[in-house]
Order: C-alpha cells, then structure tokens, then sequence
C-alpha cells in the first residue's frame, strides 16, 4: 500500500464551484480519516456528483484546496489519480472488448505490472469470472456495474469514489459491494460514496453528511435524523431555484475579497 | 518519453482492436470515398484531358470531407459508455491522450486513403505511382488528424456534433488542402520535389506549428 503521509485521505477546505452564475458548492469543508466511509446524501441538484468529480480530478474547482493522500490536487494531480478509484454513473468501460479486455486496458494505462494477477483478483472480488470473457455489450446492466467496480478497485486506491453505486445492483450485488467496501475501509483505505437510499448509505457509511446549499452537514448514523436534514433542506432548494441563484443567500467571500 | 509512448501505445491499439470488432468508421469512409468520386465524375463528366487538371481537387475534397466522417467518430467513441471520463481520471497526461487519438485516426484515415487512391487514380485518369504523391499525402493527412482531432474532441462535448466539426474544422485546414492540390497537381504532372517548391513545406510547417499547439488546447477543450 502507498506511504500515507497525511492524517486525512481527503482534506477539503474553503472548496467553491460554480456553474455559470449558479455556485453548487460554497465554501465547504470535508475530513475524511483513513480507514473510514463517508455517506453523502442530497437531494438531486445538490452537487454530489460535483464534489465527487471535483475530488477525481474530472472537474477543477474554482476556489478552495484539496488534498487527498496528502497530495494536493491542484499540484499533483497525477499523484492524486493514481490514488483515487472512481465508480461514476457509466461504466467507462468499451462494450465492444471483454471485461478482462477492458481491465487490461485500464491496467497498462495505470502502469501496473503483475497485471494477470490483478485483473483476475478484481474480477474474482466481484464475482464477474465466469463472465469475463464476454463483450460488455452482452452484459446485464447489473453485471456492468460490476465490470465498472472491478475497474475502480483495479489499481487498488487509497480511495474509493462511487456515485450512487448501488444503481442497477441486485441483492446479491448490493451485498457483494457492501462487503468489498467494508473489507476496503479495515485495509485501511476511504470510501466516499453518494446516495439516495438512506438506509443502505448508512448501513456502508461510517458517518453520514448531506449536502445542501454548497455545504456539508454531518449527522450521526440515523435514519431519521437524516430524513429529517433532507425533508428540511429540500423545500429550501427548490425555493432558490424558482427565485435565481444567488438571491436570498450570501456567497462566502474569498480571503482579502471585499 | 516512455512514459508518454507506453500509454499512447496501449491506447492506440485499443482503437485497432475495437475498428477490428465493429469495422464501422473504415468500410463506411471507404464507400463514402467512393461514391464522392463517382458523384463528381457524373457531374462534371471531364474530357480526357481535363481529367488531370480536375483530379487534385477532386481527390482533396473526397479526402477532407472523407476525413470528417472518421474524425466524428474519434471522441464518439469514447464518449459512449464514458470511457474519456475513464481516461481522463487515469494518470495519463492529456497529451499523450490527444496524441494517441491523433495517430489512430493518421493511421486509419492512411488505410483509407491507400484503398481509395487507386481507385481515384483509375476513375480519374492519372498515375497514382510517384513519391511526392505519397509524402503529400502523408503530411496533410497529418494535418487532417492534428485539427480532426481537437475539434472533434470539442464537438463530441456538444449536441450539434456531427455539424460542429466541418464548421470548425474546414476553414482552419483550408491551407493544407491548398497545399496538397496545388502540390498533388504538380506531382501529377510528372515533377520532382524540387518541382514542387514551396508548396510541401507549407503543409510541414503547418503540421508542425498544430503538433505543438493542438496538445495544448485539447488539455483545455476536455476540463470541465
């Protein structure tokens, strides 16, 4: 596993992006703990997936730092992407090539070396071995879904980004995910991970937070207490977004911005 | 260096891999090249004679719009299923991604041109055998790739795609068809390279100004 040469695997400070003139996120702060999975929930609009891209390097933000692993973002950003797993809303994957074909791919480009030996123990944690042989295209999407985890974990990040990951997923696959994630946070490695389902997000989370005007909200691990913080926050957003971006809320102004 | 090749060529051969299992962009440019020279020559009916004279620009034009067709489909591809997300959160550099993309569609719109050329050569009615032809063909066609390529990587972000691309790509590659009718006339024609003067060195010039500015905008073209 790589020198962990920070007390945090992620660090957000002062974190700001905007839309045009719509801000997603407003000077928000995040602490994730190595070893820890972090639930975020919010309502859809709220800027989940924002922060997640933001996080996987796929989208810059226009003010505040992050450090993950102890690289900052900004700085070392290939550092950053050789440390971070993404399990976005599509698969990344070529539906022309095998799963195997695909991880293969993906490994070269990450610059791993014990590659057969990899891809078969992603595959295997998965439970996608009989069908890796398959073209992706005659895949279920459930099956996918898997290949895209498999893909993620292929590098085996420091930390795990997933985008509502339990879409498509059956039973058994949510459980399959639950127990890969679990297994990832006792190695020591983070998870961050979005989501609607309250119960499952807080059944695979070690602390929940919700996100809602820009920032962060954590709560402790409780059903209702969550539902409550989204039933509230809801209303709220849907009112901005019927009176225009920035009316009604004041943007936190930069250091030495008047 | 290797770490610029090794992952271009991973992602080159992907490419080759997938055309190879679809073999949707090279067959479909093939017949498109074909029946752009067919149209022309109903249209245009030449006499013997003019055939030579009309030749080079006939067999741009097919090659520019042809490229076009091939071009689409770079970043489509990878746009499908999310796979340039995929690639740009791996710890690839940008330019070695826009590089890859380059020489899979130089290499493929070659293919297609190799297989074309002939035909052209005998619907047209000139020879197709002369090296200044051949290295004419190469450099613009590297010219084609390098604009190609960034602007389809700006217009696979767009829902006008397929009509974005010409727009942007067309006046922007004009002096590289310029160059390469002008020089293909010449090279045609019986002359040598130094027959050809300034017109083969234009088209290098061009290449080696977008090979070095083409990078650089493609890091920007695909940041959100």
């Amino acid at each position: 596993m790589n020198a962990r040469n920070s007390d945090f695997a992620i660090l957000a400070e002062g974190l700001e992006k905007s839309y045009r003139e719509w801000p997603v996120l407003w000077n928000l702060e995040m602490a994730v703990p190595w070893g820890e999975a972090l639930s975020l929930f919010g309502s859809n609009g709220s800027g989940k997936t924002t922060l997640l891209r933001i996080l996987a390097t796929s989208a810059r933000p226009d003010a505040g730092t992050v450090r993950i692993a102890g690289h900052d973002l900004r700085r070392h950003t290939a550092e950053v992407r050789r440390r971070v797993g993404v399990v976005g809303h599509r698969s990344f994957l070529y539906d022309d090539l095998t799963p195997r074909e695909n991880l293969n791919y993906y490994a070269r480009l990450y610059g791993i070396r014990d590659r057969d030996v990899r891809i078969s123990d992603a595959l295997e944690r998965v439970g996608l071995s009989a069908r890796a042989n398959h073209r992706v295209r005659t895949l279920s999407n459930g099956m996918q879904r898997r290949a895209a985890i498999a893909r993620a974990i292929l590098h085996q990040p420091d930390v795990l980004l997933l985008d509502e990951p339990e879409t498509g997923l059956d039973q058994d696959s949510r459980q399959m995910l639950g127990g890969l994630l679990g297994q990832w946070t006792s190695e020591g490695r983070s998870v961050v991970l979005t989501t609607h389902d309250i119960e499952l997000g807080i059944e695979w989370g070690h602390r929940s937070a919700v996100l809602s005007g820009g920032r962060l909200s954590f709560h402790r691990a409780d059903s209702g207490a969550i539902q409550k913080a989204l039933s509230v926050l809801e209303p709220l957003e849907a009112c901005q977004q019927s009176r225009g971006p920035a009316e009604g809320r004041e943007r936190p102004r930069k250091q030495g911005e008047q | 260096m290797t770490a610029l090749l090794g992952p271009m060529a991973t992602m080159v051969w992907k490419d080759i891999l997938l055309e190879l299992r679809s073999r949707e962009l090279v067959v479909s440019v093939i017949v498109f090249g074909l029946l752009v020279v067919i149209v022309f020559s109903f249209a245009i009916d030449p006499a013997p004679g003019q055939a030579k004279t009309l030749a080079p620009g006939i067999l741009w034009v097919a090659f520019a719009f042809a490229a076009t067709l091939a071009m689409n489909r770079a970043f489509i591809r990878e746009q499908e299923a999310g796979a340039l997300e995929g690639l740009l959160v791996s710890p690839v550099s940008r330019d070695a991604i826009f590089l890859a993309k380059t020489a899979t569609s130089f290499l493929f719109m070659l293919l297609i041109e190799a297989i074309l050329l002939p035909a052209y050569a005998v619907m047209l009615g000139f020879s197709a055998l002369s090296w200044t032809l051949g290295l004419t063909i190469v450099l613009a066609t590297l010219g084609f790739a390098l604009i190609g390529t960034l602007f389809s990587a700006l217009a696979a972000q767009t829902r006008s795609r397929e009509i974005l691309l010409p727009v942007l790509f067309f006046p922007i590659v004009l002096p590289v068809i310029l160059g390469a009718v002008e020089s293909t006339t010449r090279a045609i024609g019986g002359e040598t390279f130094v027959g050809i003067g300034r017109w083969l060195p234009l088209i290098a010039v061009f290449d080696a100004v977008f090979l070095v500015i083409c990078p650089w905008v493609f890091s920007y073209v695909v940041e959100d």
